[in-house]
């Protein structure tokens, strides 16, 4: 990159954060799988069983696997398959952090256009994020 | 058929009876199939990056290069199995559970393993054929796996977000990818893709499926007929752009330059993102294929910048979308977690022989694979 051009604090509060969650929710995908491939916690579907299960809706789904929609996969993290969820959620989760982390820079700066929108963005991930939100049925 | 001579595979499906073996052993001819591809390109792609200089690279230039070839080679077994009346039973078995027979839960892996398989290439095929790997899971995955296009999509969107975020620290660093000007339009298209992911899952499956083919032909068309700009000329910023500072310089390495940028059509812009950000979350197919459009075409940011700015702005938009997948059940990890690493590992690969490969041909190819994928799933959704 050329001497004159930087990318701007925020922008690299952004990367910073962006990379290390990155990185950790990769690994803990990774970790989870083994654990579940391996068997050490004993998933909620049988793995034998998931051929009868992934033809079906994601609305039938839950209803044959007896799985609550939304969060409820935070109670079933004994469970192999269910611990996954702690790295696919981390990864999903990580843009939330970022915005968290530019949020006080963008007003330190007197910017609060951008920090009106890096609120409104972390209300718009936070409502997908919350479950409240369901849908399906089909 | 010439071309295939020199597979074992193809060797013995002559020998035995030709297509038609093929076709009555589809599980086994493609793990082999596939073992095959992966140590061929693993060998040349291994001896590419080392620069061994006993291997004769004289036909690099050709965009069928020995890995391209084979690329081609299994992509079009991947047709010709589908193909076989064998690849539709087991379409219609595995969607209904009570047609499985118990002897078929013993070989629960070897859809994962396929998916892994398969990812892998796409991840390399993306790279070298310059489109997202969502565009490419979706409508191949649906199509020819026996997954349910919920569950589908919901991988779709994970692995384009997992690529979007090893993609999105570098380019930030490097001020390829301007914050600036992805934060509003982010705004805009993931509430919308929440709205899209929402719809999407309420939507009968045949509809969207046949809603998917349609926009994969779009894509197609767009791909086919949308120029692109290196410098679009903005002659001057609009007032929207202005006072949102959406303006920038980057240094663009091959010339040795900074390039001052600036947008306009602002408004329109993000009203277009309005559709993107619904497509994205209904299709699950991420979105820089309508990103980079609309930033480059449409409001005349520079290409890199487009192209950068979009890759980042999926982290954004398919995160709201994901997450209403997540929430309502459209996740299973023994998709997604084979489908994140495979595409992974193929963009790693994708990225050490992009080099070495003519791009322009493999991105033709690709568009026939689109131009499939997208056939297959109309006539899926319309029950052909």
């Amino acid at each position: 990159m050329g001497k004159k051009v930087k990318a701007t604090e925020e922008q690299l509060a952004y990367a910073k954060i962006l990379d290390m969650g990155m990185k950790i929710g990769l690994i803990a995908l990774v970790i989870t799988f083994i654990v579940y491939l391996t068997g050490i916690f004993v998933p909620h579907i049988p793995v034998n069983d998931l051929p009868k299960y992934w033809g079906m809706s994601a609305h039938g789904y839950l209803e044959a696997a007896g799985i609550n929609s939304g969060w409820s996969w935070l109670g079933m993290l004994g469970k192999g398959d269910f611990l996954n969820f702690t790295g696919i959620a981390f990864l999903a989760g990580v843009t939330l952090l970022c915005y968290t982390r530019i949020i006080p820079i963008f007003f330190r700066k007197k910017d609060a256009v951008y920090g009106v929108i890096a609120i409104m963005e972390i209300l718009v991930l936070a409502l997908a994020a919350s479950g409240i939100l369901k849908a399906g049925g089909h | 058929m010439k071309r295939y001579q020199d597979t074992e595979l193809f060797r013995k499906a002559a020998h035995n009876g030709g297509i038609r073996e093929i076709a009555i052993r589809p599980i086994n001819v493609m793990l082999n199939l596939f073992q095959h591809l992966i140590k061929s390109i693993g060998y040349e792609t291994l001896k590419r990056v080392q620069g061994d200089k006993e291997v004769d690279f004289s036909n690099a230039s050709n965009a069928f290069s020995p890995a391209g070839h084979k690329i081609a080679i299994f992509f079009f077994a991947l047709c010709l199995f589908h193909l076989s009346p064998d690849s539709a039973i087991a379409s219609a078995v595995a969607s209904s559970p009570e047609l499985i027979p118990p002897e078929a839960a013993m070989q629960w892996w070897i859809w994962p393993l396929i998916l892994f398989v398969v990812t892998f290439l796409l991840g390399i095929v993306a790279v070298l054929g310059g489109v997202g790997g969502g565009v490419l899971f979706v409508p191949i995955i649906s199509g020819f796996f026996p997954f349910h296009l919920d569950f589908v999509r919901g991988a779709g969107l994970l692995v384009a977000l997992a690529g979007a975020l090893a993609a999105g620290p570098g380019l930030l660093k490097k001020g390829m990818a301007d914050l600036r000007l992805a934060l509003p339009v982010a705004l805009i298209a993931s509430s919308c893709a929440i709205a899209g992911a929402m719809i999407g899952l309420a939507l009968p499956a045949n509809f969207v499926q046949t809603a998917l083919g349609a926009t994969i032909l779009g894509i197609v068309a767009i791909l086919l007929i949308a120029k692109k700009s290196e410098y679009p000329e903005v002659k001057q910023a609009d007032a929207l752009s202005t006072s949102l500072r959406l303006n920038g310089i980057y240094y663009e390495a091959s010339t040795g330059q900074e390039v001052n940028w600036k947008i306009h059509r602002t408004p329109q812009g993000l009203a277009t993102f309005i559709i993107v950000g619904v497509m994205a979350g209904m299709f699950g197919l991420g979105a820089g294929w309508a990103n980079v459009p609309v930033l480059n075409l449409m409001m005349g940011a520079p290409l890199k910048v487009s192209v950068a700015t979009s890759k980042f702005l999926l982290s954004i938009t398919d995160t709201s979308a994901a997450w209403i997948y997540i929430n309502n059940g459209a996740v299973l990890p023994m998709m997604v977690v084979p489908s994140i690493i495979g595409i992974m590992l193929g963009s790693i690969v994708g990225v050490r022989i992009l080099a070495k490969t003519k791009p322009a041909a493999i991105r033709y190819m690709v568009i026939g694979l689109l131009l499939f994928a997208g056939m297959r799933a109309l006539l899926k959704g319309l029950g052909i």
